[in-house]
């Protein structure tokens, strides 16, 4: 009897591991498109739910699987979408910055298409910045469709902190050096700074406005020298300005230290113009609770990050991955995704009305200044290379070497760049 | 119905019913520790596979990578903070509450509650507690410090240049020096009255009867404690990351294969210190296993 029993349970164990590994598999029927991405909670998956309803009122026919993984700014569904590419499980279609994040990574390893046929029928290429082109193509091919944008090199100053010291909202590096050294004689915290990555996002600022376009885009191309006077004139700049620091900016998030400044704490912070999302959800009002400014240096130019999708080679669908992208670069799309993520359309021509004062002046900025990409944010280097260069700045930050540090910069650009 | 169960003819049965585990295990574990070496031994970089053959250079770069010494750096402070810690921390409650004190189930509780926390949990309160702003924004224990004028005491915490890691570690040692304290009580409580006594009647003081009766008698447990805080410590991951998040100063060889592998798409390297780390591992917990398992025998 016993015996029976446990050959029975024995049986039924394995008959459950067997059914459990098997089971899953949905009958198909009319097309779907498997959109991938890591927009799960806040105004990021309200906007997506938002253009899905785009979707599915332009695409009646097509189911929209929304298959969106939580956790790690992306980490986690960067590590699961790794891992169902090297089983040849593609999604339709996938979310990633636009450039060289995906560029660096799927296009090397031949995991999505080229997209310029999209872009000429759609007539993306005369709504979209010319300066932007460049940044998302390889070789003449555009390999992704961006659906928002973000500002990547923003100054955010207290009005009310400058004004009551005299301090005029600075326009080049040396201004700002000079209004900080003012500012921290008064007594008051000039910059805040928060943990390692938001110091990579003030060293590409500090490089561009030090440098300008021309020369920070040839950093990434490999025609301006990581190891020149000029760079080294830059990591200066960037020693001095991260002096004027709060002491403990490696225990602060971005939004303990932006909120640093809108709290009257510190006068100035650098950072993504999401954190004018944030300041907005404390209630605060801009001009008055919080002003802004291109970093100085770089006024006339929009160093940019964008979430974009792609099409996947091998992509299940790939007609419904097609509409898909045609509704994520479309203006009902982007005008659906962006007022409620608190970002700027790819397209300059989206509806101004539907954005908030400082959204409508980066409206403004996007379809005249010159566009740069930002590396913090995926758009200017690879992964491996951004990867190194963080390492390189973590060590700069225990020791403040500069030449230390640049020589390790060069390296990064050989090892992982375009310097050989 | 046990009886039956291990009668040698029935053997074939357990056969079957272990068989799911150790295939899983197998597979899981083994075959993957081989398919790392293998990574690990390879020019991997990038999303697709490539095994194309690198032979240990990995493992060299590793050795003269300036980021892999501060992470070994770290992992030394770590694991001699968190583990001398610990073990003397837990020693001392434990000797408390085998004083026979009044509410000694309430103490024991309370030390051990931590151990039942995660990580993460601990990270982030930690994380607050530890804050090293200065000024106004002073909070933590930084402010009750102030509170108490031991304004001595503020200090930077966890962002100390170089000694970091010595913060971290007093979070991990409140978490797990109450897991060492119950250790350490069971040690105490197996060892038999009458060994005291007959060292009293010889004339030993209290302090001597600790240090040539208590003491010899424990050095298992201690061994024990040495071993599992010491293969925690090697491991330590998600407290770091819940307290300071991916920060050079504070980064440990787990970090690193995390983040060259997954945000920089380095596969080998990845590979390469996770075996290392395997390694480590293997030279603390191997020996300690065997001699577990011969002296259980001999039991």
């Amino acid at each position: 009897m016993s015996k029976k029993l446990y050959a029975l349970l024995a049986v039924l164990l394995i008959a459950a591991t067997v059914l459990t590994a098997c089971g899953g598999g949905a009958p198909a029927g009319g097309s779907k498109v498997e959109v991938f991405s890591w927009w799960t909670g806040g105004g990021e998956a309200a906007g997506l739910e938002a253009m899905i309803k785009v979707f599915n009122a332009e695409y009646a026919g097509v189911e929209f699987v929304n298959a969106a993984v939580a956790g790690g700014a992306g980490t986690n569904a960067r590590a699961v979408l790794a891992s169902r590419l090297q089983a040849g499980d593609p999604p339709d279609s996938w979310q990633g910055h636009a450039g060289q994040e995906l560029i660096g990574t799927y296009v090397a390893g031949k995991q999505i298409e080229p997209l310029n046929d999209l872009y000429e029928a759609e007539g993306w290429l005369s709504v979209m910045p010319q300066t932007l082109i460049p940044l998302i193509s390889q070789d003449g091919n555009i390999y992704s469709v961006p659906v928002n944008i973000h500002r990547a090199n923003v100054l955010w100053y207290n009005p009310g902190i400058l004004t009551a010291n005299n301090v005029a909202v600075p326009t080049t590096v040396d201004e700002w050096i000079a209004a900080m050294e003012t500012l921290q004689a008064a007594g008051v915290q000039p910059l805040a700074l928060g943990e390692q990555w938001t110091k990579m996002h003030l060293l590409e600022t500090v490089l561009l406005g030090t440098l300008g376009a021309d020369k920070y885009n040839g950093l990434w191309d490999g025609s301006t020298d990581w190891g020149s006077a000029e760079v080294t004139a830059a990591l200066d700049n960037f020693v001095t300005i991260m002096g004027f620091a709060n002491t403990d900016s490696a225990s602060l998030s971005w939004q303990d230290a932006s909120q640093l400044v809108i709290n009257g704490d510190a006068a100035f912070n650098v950072m993504g113009d999401w954190a004018e999302g944030y300041f907005r959800e404390l209630g605060k009002t801009p001009n008055t609770d919080y002003g802004w400014a291109p970093v100085p240096g770089s006024v006339g130019v929009f160093q940019f990050l964008s979430d974009s999708f792609v099409l996947a080679v091998g992509a299940p669908d790939p007609e419904a991955a097609t509409d898909w992208l045609k509704v994520a670069g479309s203006k009902a799309g982007q005008e659906a995704f962006n007022p409620v993520k608190g970002s700027i359309c790819a397209r300059t021509d989206c509806d101004k009305t539907l954005f908030g004062v400082y959204l409508q002046s980066a409206m403004d900025d996007w379809s005249n200044n010159i566009v740069v990409g930002s590396l913090t944010h995926g758009v200017v280097a690879n992964d491996s290379w951004k990867s190194e260069i963080d390492t390189a700045l973590g060590a700069f930050i225990a020791d403040l070497n500069v030449s230390a540090f640049q020589s390790a910069l060069v390296a990064a650009c050989q090892n992982s760049g375009p310097c050989q | 119905m046990l009886k039956t169960f291990f009668r040698d003819k029935d053997r074939y049965l357990s056969i079957i019913l272990i068989s799911p585990s150790i295939l899983a295990v197998l597979i899981f574990v083994y075959v993957f520790i081989g398919w790392s070496v293998r990574v690990s031994l390879s020019k991997w970089k990038g999303i697709t596979a490539d095994y194309t053959w690198n032979g240990l250079d990995n493992y060299i770069q590793l050795f003269s990578d300036q980021r892999f010494h501060v992470d070994v750096r770290n992992t030394l402070i770590f694991t001699g903070v968190f583990v001398i810690g610990s073990i003397v921390l837990g020693f001392l409650l434990a000797v408390m509450l085998d004083q026979g004190l009044k509410g000694e189930g309430f103490f024991r509780s309370l030390f051990l509650f931590p151990m039942a926390i995660s990580y993460i949990v601990t990270g982030v309160v930690w994380r607050w507690l530890m804050n090293p702003a200065e000024g106004v924004r002073t909070s933590g224990f930084n402010l009750l410090f102030s509170y108490l004028h031991l304004d001595f005491l503020q200090n930077a915490w966890h962002t100390t240049p170089n000694w970091g890691m010595a913060a971290i570690a007093l979070a991990a040692i409140w978490q797990m020096s109450g897991y060492t304290m119950a250790l350490y009580l069971a040690g105490l409580r197996s060892i038999p009255g009458e060994l005291r006594e007959a060292a009293q009647i010889d004339g030993a003081n209290e302090l001597q009867i600790y240090r040539y009766i208590i003491l010899p008698l424990l050095s298992p447990v201690t061994l024990s404690a040495l071993i599992i805080l010491g293969h925690m410590s090697l491991k330590v991951f998600d407290l770091i990351i819940a307290i300071a998040g991916k920060q050079y100063p504070l980064d440990v060889p787990a970090i690193y294969m995390w983040q060259t592998t997954f945000d920089g798409l380095f596969y080998g390297r990845g590979a390469a210190i996770g075996i290392l780390l395997l390694i480590s591992v293997a030279v603390l917990i191997i020996p300690y296993i065997r001699y577990t398992l011969k002296t259980e025998v001999r039991q």
